[in-house]
């Protein structure tokens, strides 16, 4: 193993090159445990696809990589920090609310559901973050949205409303407004799932030039045409366990489990 | 569409059935002959009461237009809006702590605020009104100092006490201040239900897309959950409000002199018209509430639209 490593303030050793590692993630809500132990790393620069039948814990392993859900077991780090927590002599300390915040400015998420901020325009939905929790100042932000929407598209749209906007333009803000606090991660909760067929494309484009763009990225998604032209990697999840990952065209011509293939089968 | 004028033949069907009517609908309608019966019932009451309006002495609308207009009931009317919007103000103010606090998952903060509006809610203004005039019979001075210093004073073999300034309770709750109080407290309570309910209306997507930014908490309450909460919000503030400012007239058992209903009801037992204060009163009350009606349509139009039609009239109004 020669590879390299770096040293986290815990003692653990992670490779230098992973921006994600998760260790024996486990996330139980009551008595249901939806994550039963999942090991993940994810490159800087890499763009990994997660597919996997709902309920199979997809979208809760990616909320815990930004600490929207705590763990229940096992440990996350983003960047070479423990997500949530900080380990002093053996022992968890859970962080204070603004120092998860701080954790989470580095970790752009677009959902599923869009979640623009409806009282507030698309310029407005953009800057927000950086002009609150960064303190751009406001005209440096306004310029810096502008160029962001010129880049998903939508130069025109600026003093919209989030309501005026079909589901795919509203996507597209979902993304400017992740990118506008410069994450080093981004995100992705089946980012297409809520939107009209025709408007898929958009929203895949602008993601795809993304990852061109070299952003490391988690994409939960079930098109399987974007894992296999864009993703570096793919990750099939089952009832909370990686079940079987590698290169996107691998998986998805010759799955070598029973369950990957039985879901394929079905999708594809 | 095709108008009512024109033949009901669309280009699918270029020969129309043989018997179907291309003829505008011109029915009879349905007779309601109950109705024209109940209105003339209402009509002939309705003569009968404002006969009697005109007729019953007991009315005395000479004497009652005179005095309406008097000084000291313009001043009371003065009084009754400035206690409106104040006790508005506080109450909607502290219902934004209530409602906080009631929601921020701390078990004592929201203990607090659960006594809180048990209490106030369930204590009849009226009482509220008179129980706070009369408070000087439980404190006759207020003091801010360290607690208990009558205890640990002498203990620690210190004299005197430990109290920075004192202020004598008749002084500082003057019959207008400890009815205000009592109005405010109140409506505290009210608030923080109306401010919880609308808090609670906003979608969990909101905050999560916010923390999701890296914003903190009270920064996403501030920025994000408040505005959005303000829709839901608004439409029953405007209800408190208009029911405030009847409230008011409870300031009159503080009692506090200079409002509106004291006011009328010392010049009907002073001068044994009764009537005529208490019909002024009537109207006073509803000339108000009428201008709070109509502000309130406004003020819900703008801010309460089905889905965000409001915050488009904004943007529209915005580029005039």
């Amino acid at each position: 193993m020669g590879e390299q490593v770096i040293e986290t303030a815990e003692g653990a050793e992670l490779p230098a090159d992973a921006l994600v590692v998760a260790d024996n993630v486990h996330k139980s809500f009551g008595r249901l445990e939806v994550l039963k132990g999942i090991d993940l790393q994810v490159r800087r620069g890499e763009v990994m696809c997660i597919i996997g039948p709902s309920g199979s814990g997809k979208s809760t392993f990616l909320r815990c990589v930004n600490h929207l859900e705590k763990l229940s077991a096992g440990r996350l780090w983003v960047n070479g920090e423990l997500m949530g927590y900080r380990q002093k002599r053996g022992r968890l300390y859970e962080l204070r609310d603004n120092e998860i915040a701080a954790q989470r400015s580095d970790i752009g998420m677009v959902f599923q559901r869009f979640n623009l901020f409806p009282h507030l325009s698309v310029v407005g939905n953009i800057i927000e973050a950086p002009v609150q929790v960064k303190k751009v100042p406001r005209a440096e932000a306004t310029a810096k949205a502008l160029e962001l929407l010129e880049r998903v598209g939508l130069p025109d749209k600026a003093d919209a409303y989030p309501d005026q906007l079909s589901g795919g333009q509203q996507q597209r803000v979902a993304i400017a407004r992740a990118l506008a606090m410069e994450p080093a991660l981004m995100l992705f909760d089946e980012p297409t799932s809520a939107l009209d067929p025709e408007l898929v494309g958009e929203v895949l484009d602008v993601m795809r030039d993304l990852a061109r763009g070299g952003m490391t990225m988690v994409v939960v998604t079930h098109e399987m045409g974007f894992a296999r032209e864009v993703g570096d990697s793919l990750v099939f999840m089952d009832d909370g366990l990686v079940v079987e990952s590698g290169v996107p065209s691998e998986v998805l011509s010759s799955p070598r489990h029973e369950r990957t293939r039985a879901f394929l089968s079905k999708v594809l | 569409m095709s108008s009512p004028t024109e033949p009901v033949s669309g280009p699918g069907s270029p020969n129309p059935t043989p018997g179907r009517s291309t003829e505008p609908v011109t029915a009879v309608p349905v007779r309601y002959p109950e109705r024209w019966v109940a209105a003339a019932v209402i009509l002939v009451l309705a003569a009968m009461f404002v006969h009697m309006l005109f007729t019953n002495d007991a009315f005395n609308w000479p004497f009652m237009l005179e005095h309406m207009f008097s000084d000291p009931v313009v001043r009371g009317v003065w009084v009754t809006i400035s206690a409106t919007v104040l006790s508005m103000l506080i109450g909607i103010v502290l219902g934004i702590v209530l409602a906080v606090m009631r929601l921020s998952g701390n078990p004592v903060l929201m203990a607090v605020s659960w006594l809180y509006t048990w209490f106030f809610r369930g204590v009849p203004r009226l009482v509220l009104a008179v129980l706070f005039g009369n408070i000087a019979i439980l404190y006759t001075t207020i003091a801010i100092g360290l607690p208990f210093d009558n205890y640990w004073m002498p203990w620690l073999g210190l004299e005197g006490d430990a109290r920075f300034f004192e202020i004598d309770t008749r002084t500082l709750l003057s019959g207008y201040v400890a009815g205000l109080l009592a109005l405010s407290l109140s409506e505290g309570a009210y608030m923080a239900e109306i401010i919880r309910a609308g808090l609670q209306s906003v979608d969990k997507g909101q905050t999560e897309a916010a923390q999701a930014l890296g914003m903190g908490r009270g920064r996403i309450m501030r920025r994000i959950t408040l505005p959005q909460a303000m829709r839901v919000v608004i439409p029953p503030t405007g209800n408190e409000t208009i029911a405030m400012l009847k409230d008011t007239a409870l300031l009159a058992y503080v009692p506090v002199t200079i409002e509106l209903f004291y006011q009328l009801q010392a010049i009907g037992s002073r001068t044994y018209q009764i009537f005529p204060m208490l019909v002024a009163a009537c109207l006073w009350y509803l000339t108000i509430t009428s201008v709070l009606m109509v502000g309130q349509y406004f003020i819900e139009r703008r801010f309460n639209p089905g889905q965000y039609g409001g915050i488009r009239g904004r943007i529209v109004g915005g580029a005039h």
